[in-house]
């Protein structure tokens, strides 16, 4: 191109430079100074020393993240894998429907597990009379024995932290398997037909060509289903019940409810600042481009 | 050909399964004689008609529209020209910085993305003496910010993806630089920039969290109202709403697929028949 066009080329981006830097850039440096600020603008740490309080619920949120992620790993690997192996039509239709889910409104989806975990729900009787059943039968055998089980307790599926993750789980698994999914596809088949040739078998053909090469979508995925799990508000608020309380919670009351911004704002700060972190180490594992697989 | 293992053809249909089953009792529920989303009570359309006479929810979709259709275009047209600057920057800081900040968006946690932006509109609105400022115009560029990274990661790699040379032959024959983008770039990136609008379209669409925290109340989207709905009871006229959304998205999906197919075996036709002659 010669170099007017270039120019021109490179101008066209100022539009958006300007945008970037006011809507992306000034906002989280207002977070910043909402966070080390006062009612009446002077700085301070309070807001920072008061997030003490509040370390068991960042434990908390990042632990059910962690589990919710890699739940998610556990169950997307096998099936991005199976998907890119199928046929082109298959794959295409099956892409669709792990899609399709992503349309319908995600507060109802996570609505309707209330439907379905309530405690007089069909599920929830069915395994409670199920196991009550189990757990007779086994009684009486120990019966026999001279032993006896404590007396059956009905299971609870609402309002647990189970329901949480699983809630978790349900929402973003489309977002662990579409990376995976696109990393096992675009690999290169050569290899592993020159592995199979120098005298791989399939397991050995699976750990050393396939997983190394597919970890890209994997870490792309981990952090995709990391990263709103453990920010997640609505979730836990539907699901879960008074001991599931995660820091997104605290965020949006000081926000919608409570109107304490600073507070509100000191905990996005360093909500903030340990994702970033995870963010980085992530991408060490990753390619060196660090660029985002979507 | 090789053969299946049962494991490939049980899975996916198990996973399927539990990605399908609230939409499924959500479907059902929809359909609910009775007031609740949880016990059954026969067969009805009444929510349906309910639907089309709640305004604030009609009103609620129609905001929705609005502002994907517009934050959607805005991002599109912006993110184009973003990308195509971005592949020609040649200070390399600068382009990494460009980039870096392009991405902050997509990894930020969306309710710190939300309360960030609602602080900027809060400080300036605070700096003006104004209050009430958060309404449909905080609300587009909010969604306009939080499209934009998809937009141009979409068109990023078609641009790197096209030849120099050919937008260089164009103008060697003639054409101005302007002719040549548009004859020579823009069909050729034209897909990274559909999927780009689409992926705008649908997380606009779709989004609650960032817009929870940046419209006012007169400008509620139908996420939004659906959350302040589901804080009280949930009464199934909105699952027949979001059955009817769904249904809507299915047969478009169908119809474009069924479409894509149908000119892709045109071309394949026409490429045999040149081959051939």
């Amino acid at each position: 191109m010669g170099k007017k066009s270039t120019l021109l080329s490179r101008l066209i981006g100022a539009p958006y430079i300007v945008w970037a830097v006011i809507f992306i850039l000034v906002p989280i440096g207002m977070v910043a100074y909402y966070a080390f600020t006062d009612v009446t603008g002077a700085f301070t740490f309070s807001n920072m020393s008061e997030i003490a309080k509040y370390t068991d619920t960042f434990l908390l949120s990042i632990w059910l993240g962690l589990l919710a992620t890699v739940i998610s790993l556990i169950i997307a690997y096998p099936l991005a894998y199976i998907i890119a192996n199928s046929g082109e039509n298959r794959q295409k239709i099956m892409m669709m429907l792990i899609m399709l889910p992503m349309w319908m409104n995600f507060l109802l989806r996570t609505y309707s597990w209330m439907t379905i975990l309530e405690d007089n729900g069909f599920l929830t009787t069915t395994l409670n009379s199920v196991s009550e059943e189990i757990w007779g039968i086994l009684n009486e055998a120990l019966h026999s024995f001279g032993k006896e089980l404590k007396p059956f307790e009905p299971i609870h599926l609402i309002n647990t932290r189970g329901a949480v993750v699983l809630g978790m789980v349900y929402n973003f698994l489309p977002y662990m398997i579409l990376p995976i999914y696109t990393v096992i596809l675009k690999m290169d088949r050569s290899l592993i037909e020159a592995a199979q040739d120098l005298g791989c078998n399939k397991f050995q053909v699976f750990k050393n060509i396939t997983v190394p090469l597919s970890l890209p979508g994997v870490v792309s995925g981990f952090t995709m289903v990391f990263v709103p799990s453990v920010s997640t508000f609505y979730i836990s608020q539907k699901l879960g019940g008074t001991g599931t309380t995660l820091i997104g919670d605290i965020i949006e009351t000081q926000f919608q409810t409570a109107n304490n911004f600073h507070l509100g704002a000191s905990l996005s700060f360093v909500l903030m600042i340990l994702i970033f972190i995870c963010l980085a180490v992530m991408n060490k594992f990753s390619d060196e481009d660090g660029e985002v697989i979507i | 050909m090789k053969k299946k293992s049962l494991f490939s053809k049980i899975y996916p249909i198990l996973v399927f399964g539990f990605l399908y089953a609230p939409i499924a009792v959500l479907i059902l529920f929809s359909f609910n004689a009775g007031k609740s989303t949880a016990i059954f009570e026969g067969f009805s359309l009444r929510w349906y008609e309910e639907v089309f006479r709640d305004t604030a929810t009609l009103e609620a979709f129609k905001n929705t529209v609005i502002v994907a259709v517009v934050s959607a275009i805005i991002s599109t047209v912006m993110g184009t020209a973003a990308a195509i600057a971005i592949n020609n920057y040649k200070l390399k800081w600068f382009k990494q910085a460009t980039l870096t900040t392009t991405n902050i968006p997509m990894m930020n946690p969306d309710i710190v993305t939300g309360i960030s932006m609602m602080l900027l509109f809060v400080f300036i609105s605070a700096l003006f003496g104004k209050t009430g400022t958060l309404g449909f115009t905080t609300l587009t560029i909010a969604h306009v910010t939080f499209e934009l990274p998809y937009v141009i990661l979409n068109v990023l790699p078609k641009l790197r993806q096209t030849d120099i040379h050919l937008s260089e032959a164009a103008q060697d024959l003639g054409c101005t630089p302007i002719q040549s983008f548009f004859k020579v770039v823009l069909p050729q990136i034209m897909p990274g920039i559909l999927s780009g609008l689409m992926m705008a379209f649908t997380l606009s669409v779709d989004d609650f969290i960032i817009s929870y925290f940046v419209s006012g109340t007169t400008s509620q989207t139908l996420p939004i109202r659906i959350f302040s709905m589901t804080k009280k009871r949930v009464t199934p006229d909105m699952y027949a709403l979001s059955t009817l959304i769904f249904l809507a998205i299915l047969v478009l999906l169908v119809i474009s697929n069924i479409i894509t197919a149908k000119s892709e075996n045109k071309k394949h036709k026409q490429g045999s028949k040149k081959g051939g002659a």
